[in-house]
């Protein structure tokens, strides 16, 4: 109670002498206030020292490092004491035609994953507000949120046994169909397989935060709909829709902004020396360079470029859909 | 719209009553109009398509599991076993490196994510305090990573300078702790524990310390599960890192013991003498091992649906 009750005799003090204090004054006040806070809650700054470590060595401290990306790595000098190299590295990233196929075959994947990716959880979610069938809303969400919680590789396992020639249903399906047999071994279905196999795993989780924004709808606008003698569809069409628009920004927004963080896992678990051509994309680049030729001031190189052009296209799209939209990350 | 009104045959019931009383979906149903029905239909069907592009697969694994090695290699499973046996399952379950990445993943899962929650509620809770000096500057660093991050290489240097190279730190420290963990932590903090119940306590003569162990911790509960949830299921399914940190197989997680019997089709562990009864054991093996590694998730997934909402909602609610 201390602090309170000085505070409220400085402030009549201040208010009987002069309104405004000198700011000289002021900041020794906020100093002092400051340092007996640090004083009194010691034991909150004891709690942040582990975890406040763990973001500077494990974050960092490797962004620090990324200044190989511009050195002439070897191991006995270290990170710092490497010879400067500029551009160089870049440049000899870029000189390399297989540049441009991983830039190609990084932004089809995630413009493709994307566009194929970002409809289907909204209209699920639009599609299941509309059920009234408890039973069966509930089975639906279960059920397609389940894929969410299994693993990369059981789920890479999964479409290599299903699409097997040999053993799987689908490839018997794809066959009726009068398509190929072996999808995986196929560069052009590459994309396919891994963009709808994403939406397969991810559809029914993405759903449930749409399915919050509808539930948090005003219901006296259905009401007035109803009055109006709105069909079911134009109800979705001038109440769903503008009622969880701004989820959808925030979504968006996050999805473009990761266009080229899109994950090493699934790639090079579905990589195989015959699809190599549109499955090499630039993270698994990267750790083969990297890791397996143990090149660490090129694999840097090419794995700053990404994160860097990452991070403009989402300070880029928060920028344009505050402006337009109002809605932003922050 | 006028028109459709005059048209529709349910108005001369009352009108449906307020949308959260009981049997409101038989009012609805009376005032369904004919286009509104046919849409009905659509959404039932677009619906149930949805729910068998999702299932039948999963069924197709789990039929497949329990199915002999030729039915299974021959192609011939697909929603019903053929040939019901549990060879497959035997095979999995007397798979040394198999029993061993299950045990090694168990420990990863409770350590990792002991250390993790841990750690996200030792940073969460000073930075949901309004009167810590440099919240705002923590908050931002912890933030910046979810924009930017080190990436592999320059990751991967720092493991190794540690010396956690090939230990079993190295798949504990480096993900310990998620940005978006220490979000929803946060928010949770900062909704949940009124700042009366602080003043109260530091009146007792509470330190803060003695606080958070007795007063926020026993009612974060929730949030404790769904964080615990989250890091656990994380550290069950991933491979990646392993790939890079780990060399000695005695430390390999399940995942990655899975990656190369099922990807790389390292078929080690099965010593029948007859090539193809080898090869279509092989084959029921990988469904038996589907099943046996996403059994443990699949145990906690109805409390973690219910709890997983909330998780994602709690995050979504900006601090």
């Amino acid at each position: 109670m201390r602090p309170h009750g000085a505070r409220l005799d400085r402030g009549g003090a201040v208010s009987a002498a002069v309104q405004t204090p000198s700011a000289a004054a002021f900041r020794e006040r906020r100093r002092r206030t400051r340092r007996r806070n640090l004083r009194r809650h010691w034991q909150l700054y004891l709690l942040l020292i582990l975890p406040v470590a763990y973001f500077v060595v494990f974050h960092y401290i490797p962004m620090a490092n990324n200044v190989i990306a511009f050195k002439e790595y070897n191991i006995v000098d270290g990170i710092w004491g490497s010879p400067w190299a500029g551009f160089a590295n870049f440049e000899r990233f870029f000189a390399n035609p297989v540049a441009w196929d991983l830039i190609r075959n990084t932004l089809v994947l995630s413009v493709y994953g994307f566009l194929a990716g970002f409809p289907v959880p909204v209209i699920l979610a639009l599609a299941l507000n509309e059920v009234r069938l408890r039973f069966f809303k509930r089975t639906v969400q279960m059920v397609t949120y389940a894929p969410h919680f299994i693993s990369t590789v059981i789920v890479v396992s999964m479409i290599i046994l299903i699409f097997s020639p040999r053993i799987g249903f689908m490839a018997d399906l794809l066959g009726f169909f009068g398509m190929s047999g072996n999808l995986l071994g196929d560069p052009d279905s590459f994309r396919h397989v891994y963009v709808w196999s994403d939406v397969w795993q991810t559809a029914g989780y993405s759903a449930i935060i749409y399915m919050a924004a509808l539930a948090g709808i005003d219901p006296s606008l259905y009401e007035a709909a109803r009055l109006d003698g709105a069909s079911r569809l134009r109800k979705i069409w001038h109440v769903d829709l503008p009622g969880i628009a701004p989820t959808v920004v925030v979504v968006m927004i996050l999805s473009v902004g990761n266009i080229m963080a899109i994950g090493f896992e699934k790639a090079f678990l579905l990589q195989n020396p015959l699809n190599l051509s549109t499955s090499e994309i630039i993270p698994t680049y990267t750790y083969k360079i990297g890791l397996l030729n143990a090149d660490f001031s090129l694999a840097a190189a090419v794995g700053l470029f990404n994160s860097v052009i990452n991070l403009v296209l989402l300070l880029a799209v928060n920028t344009v859909s505050k402006r337009v939209t109002g809605n932003g990350l922050w | 719209m006028t028109l459709k009104t005059a048209t529709t045959p349910a108005h001369e019931s009352d009108p449906e009553p307020g949308r959260n009383k009981p049997k409101r979906h038989r009012a609805a149903q009376v005032q369904e109009t004919r286009v509104d029905r046919i849409f009905m239909v659509g959404v039932y069907i677009l619906l149930t398509t949805f729910l068998l592009i999702v299932l039948v697969p999963l069924i197709n694994i789990l039929a497949s599991s329990f199915s002999s090695p030729a039915a299974v290699s021959g192609g011939r499973v697909l929603l019903w076993p053929v040939d019901f046996t549990l060879i497959g399952y035997e095979a999995v379950l007397s798979n040394q490196a198999i029993l061993t990445g299950f045990g090694n993943s168990l420990f990863y899962a409770g350590v990792g994510t002991a250390v993790s929650v841990a750690l996200t509620v030792m940073i969460a809770y000073p930075l949901s305090r309004s009167d810590l000096v440099g919240r705002r500057f923590l908050i931002g660093g912890v933030l910046f990573t979810m924009l930017f991050s080190g990436g592999l290489i320059p990751t991967y240097m720092v493991v190794r300078s540690l010396g956690l190279l090939d230990t079993r730190w190295a798949l504990i420290l480096p993900t310990a702790i998620g940005a978006w963990q220490v979000l929803i932590a946060m928010t949770f903090f900062r909704s949940t524990i009124p700042g009366e119940l602080h003043e109260a306590a530091q009146l007792d003569g509470a330190s803060d310390l003695r606080f958070l162990w007795s007063v926020v911790l026993p009612l974060s509960k929730p949030l404790l599960a769904v964080i615990a949830l989250m890091y656990g299921i994380a550290q069950w399914n991933s491979y990646f890192n392993a790939l890079i940190y780990l060399r000695s197989e005695e430390l390999y997680p399940l995942q990655l013991v899975l990656r190369n019997i099922l990807i790389v089709n390292n078929t080690a562990g099965t010593n029948i003498a007859d090539q193809l009864a080898a090869e279509q054991m092989a084959d029921l093996m990988k469904f038996a091992l589907i099943v046996v590694s996403t059994v443990p998730v699949l145990l906690v997934y109805p409390f973690v649906a219910r709890h997983f909402n909330k998780g994602v909602m709690l995050g979504s609610v900006k601090g």
